[in-house]
């Protein structure tokens, strides 16, 4: 069947496109989707409406979520954390410099908000919202950019009837007339220009990353160069001995006799889901999570400057401390054991797995 | 670079020294003591190296530590959502690398099996599907190479020179050779309903990643692909399939691709609404501006390949490509665009791939204010940084193919300024 000649099979293509139905050379590959397979992953919702489901939720119920799952990137009020994307505000701002895009400013579409909250949000733990919450997340988003009153419950009925500000604001893709044109032809080869100046220099702003460092590297590697065998073996010898000796230091002896290495290095690969919000080790700073350093082994809820949910800081008034089996039972579900954590993670369904997170963090107990 | 840094207290080290003197002359003259690295018996020449098997898949050596991906921290929140760029300062040729290709996640490069992966084509089409991955290898393939740039790559240049480094202006660009099915062979074998308009291709990953692409471009050249440069897809690049849409915006080459629906009308998804449009001074945007315009930049020298040797030959390199087919031509100004010369293509260009160019000139130390400007077979001319504001004011993130300048001075090192 495949043997068909390329340049037929796709003369036949071509003709069909014409013709009507495609139905051109098969080759019988594939299975019929199921029709509860496509429901399960068909879930884009265009502006038209169409896959948007049955559902609804308040601006009321969508200010708690929002705390609950979005705020910690994206404010209280939407205003956005840090560099996070800021969901509010920037009305009339499209043709000042550097304008403000948000929901409220510069979406042009409802549905494509409902559809993002739906398919990739909570950051870290997406599709995990039921589908009034995501009408309820969307309503208080419409409302914290003045769009609705909070008094709104938003649904499949109500959302096509919302027009946000910017739904005229685009226009498609005009640089075939206006660039092209005008861009095209003979380029000038001399005398272009009278004089030339520079008007601005990268070194003046200074954002670049410190290159140097690929420089240093580059310097260290010629000063190791085997032609020079004894340079070649003292240096490397001497950064690792910087490297390893602080992590020496570091690990009180008693902790180093309990902890299994095999288990930590586990530990760490499990970590793997908790590093899209929380850091830790050398450096460690609050993400999305607080950072993870000096937690095992101490009271809940103290690590400087991350804003804990209230619900945790209540347990932390209440003397929890993070141990093995509060830990434990905190790792395997977090909502339960906290309800009202910020912790958008739905738990770890393995013991081991539980056992060796709690020893990586007991490698970073202090 | 000094080899002065050798330290070495041996007979070798004054020899070494003495070299270096030898060296700083230019040209060797009668007095210069023979090149130990020469006249001595090295080690490498006397002993063994690594058997076979020393690394089953192997790394750079380990002087190559230096040519590797880099972000830039202050761009984004996390790097879980971020971008990072490829080294061309570093590298010569075409082909990227696929350990040092720029990688540009939405919510972190996740690890899907061959086996766990699962295709499905469904919406307008006579029987939707579902593929593994080993259905996908049946089908009749094909091979070409493409670049792919992110539509932001240089979009930190527009207020003016930011980041000092080719790799930062320039470095959200790969070029690989692909291997995969055309799009159009799974839609055929789907039925695709013929009057549809639109597909939208959406990744596996929690970002979902999700776009809109019109049938003619779906019909016409995408690449549903499985293999980079050979060998499966790393990772960071979508393994096991990716979607390779030539000549279009990097957002569109949709990673871990796990569904492809053919519809009437496209999704309007964030990714192509409120990212990847393009506002102009009036507050009005762009949307669906999806080919990248033909642009060019100087690799070498540039800030991070400074010149370091002395004066007499110098070999001027960059890339240039363009969306819109094939390059044609490429010109170089070394005085900020005054006059220009065309410079060697290393080989007629390709359709929407990288081309490398040469200018092989004489630099006897002077400042120079180097730049490039690519044509590609449309005839399109790649603007300077000027005419494009004139057109798109200074609100644009995307789409800014300009013509760069790296500002040499006459100890070799460069700057990227902007000029009148």
């Amino acid at each position: 069947m495949s043997k068909f000649p390329k340049h037929l099979a796709i003369a036949l293509a071509g003709a069909l496109v014409v013709a009507g139905p495609a139905s051109a050379e098969k080759f019988g590959l594939g299975r019929p989707a199921a029709p509860d397979e496509i429901a399960a992953w068909d879930h884009d919702v265009n502006p038209e409406g169409v896959g948007l489901p049955v559902g609804s939720g308040s601006v009321e119920d969508g200010e708690a979520l929002f705390g609950d799952y979005c705020a910690i990137c994206h404010g209280d009020f939407a205003e956005g954390v840090d560099n996070w994307p800021k969901l509010a505000g920037g009305q009339g701002t499209l043709d000042h410099k550097d304008p403000l895009k948000t929901v409220g400013s510069y979406w042009p579409h409802v549905t494509t908000t409902w559809d993002y909250v739906n398919r990739s949000m909570p950051f870290g733990n997406a599709q995990t919202l039921t589908v009034d919450e995501v009408y309820a997340v969307v309503a208080y988003i419409l409302y914290s950019n003045d769009l609705v009153e909070d008094d709104f419950v938003l649904s499949n009925e109500n959302l096509l009837d919302i027009e946000l500000p910017n739904k005229d604001g685009f226009i498609i893709d005009d640089r075939a007339e206006s660039e092209y044109s005008k861009w095209s032809g003979e380029p000038c080869m001399t005398d272009c220009k009278d004089k030339v100046e520079i008007t601005m220099r990268a070194m003046v702003l200074d954002v670049t990353p410190e290159e140097t460092k690929a420089r240093k590297v580059q310097e260290l590697v010629k000063s190791t160069n085997p032609r020079n065998a004894a340079a070649a073996e003292a240096v490397p010898a001497a950064a690792e001995a910087t490297t390893e000796a602080p992590a020496a230091e570091e690990a009180k002896p008693e902790e180093t006799a309990a902890l299994d290495p095999a288990l930590v290095a586990k530990g760490e690969t499990v970590f793997k889901k908790c590093a899209a919000c929380h850091q830790v080790g050398e450096g460690a700073k609050n993400k999305v999570g607080p950072m993870l350093n000096a937690v095992f082994g101490h009271p809940a809820g103290a690590v400087e400057g991350f804003g804990y949910s209230k619900q945790l800081k209540a347990a932390a008034e209440g003397g929890l401390v993070w141990d093995d089996a509060t830990l434990a039972e905190f790792l395997a579900k977090p909502r339960d054991y906290i309800k009202g954590t910020k912790m958008s993670f739905n738990g770890l369904k393995k013991d081991e797995e539980i056992a060796a997170v709690i020893a990586y963090l007991k490698s970073f107990a202090q | 670079m000094s080899k002065g840094s050798n330290n070495n207290p041996s007979r070798r080290q004054f020899l070494s020294g003495a070299a270096v003197a030898g060296a700083g002359i230019a040209v060797a003259g009668a007095a210069r003591a023979g090149d130990p690295l020469i006249t001595e018996v090295q080690q490498w020449a006397r002993g063994l190296g690594e058997g076979v098997d020393a690394t089953p898949y192997g790394l750079p050596i380990r002087f190559e530590t230096d040519v590797v991906r880099r972000n830039v921290p202050w761009l984004t929140a996390d790097p879980i959502s971020s971008i990072n760029f490829t080294p061309i300062h570093a590298l010569d040729g075409t082909i990227t690398p696929q350990g040092c290709a720029f990688e540009r996640h939405h919510s972190g490069a996740i690890e899907l099996s061959k086996d766990d992966y699962r295709l499905m084509i469904n919406g307008l089409v006579d029987t939707p599907l579902v593929f593994t991955y080993a259905d996908l290898e049946r089908f009749p393939r094909q091979t070409h190479v493409y670049f792919c740039e992110c539509a932001a790559n240089t979009g930190m240049e527009w207020a003016g020179a930011q980041l000092n480094g080719a790799q930062f202006t320039h470095g959200m660009i790969h070029n690989m050779e692909y291997t995969g099915i055309p799009l159009r062979t799974l839609l055929e074998e789907a039925g695709f309903d013929t009057s549809a308009k639109w597909v939208y291709v959406e990744g596996a990953d929690a970002s979902s990643n999700g776009r809109s692409i019109p049938m003619e471009k779906a019909l016409d050249d995408v690449l549903v692909a499985f293999k980079a440069n050979g060998e499966a897809l790393r990772k960071e690049h979508g393994y096991p399939v990716r979607l390779v849409v030539p000549g279009w915006e990097g957002n569109m080459w949709v990673k871990w691709l796990r569904r492809i629906e053919v519809a009437d009308a496209p999704v309007e998804s964030r990714e192509e609404t409120s990212k990847y449009t393009d506002t102009l001074a009036n507050g009005v945007s762009r949307k669906w501006t999806w080919v990248m315009d033909a642009k060019s930049i100087i690799t070498s020298p540039s800030p991070q390949a400074p010149i370091r040797h002395g004066h007499g030959p110098l070999v001027i390199t960059g890339l240039a490509w363009s969306g819109r087919g094939a390059i044609s031509r490429v010109d170089i100004s070394k005085d900020g665009g005054k006059t220009w010369e065309t410079a060697r293509l290393a080989k007629p260009g390709e359709k929407m791939a990288l081309t490398r160019f040469y200018l092989d000139t004489t630099w006897n130390g002077e400042e120079m204010l180097l730049q490039a400007r690519a044509m590609d077979e449309t005839g399109y001319v790649q603007p300077t940084k000027a005419q494009l504001r004139e057109v798109r004011g200074e609100n644009s993130i995307y789409h800014n193919n300009c013509i760069q300048t790296w500002w040499v001075q006459s100890n070799g090192e460069a700057e990227n300024v902007e000029v009148s």
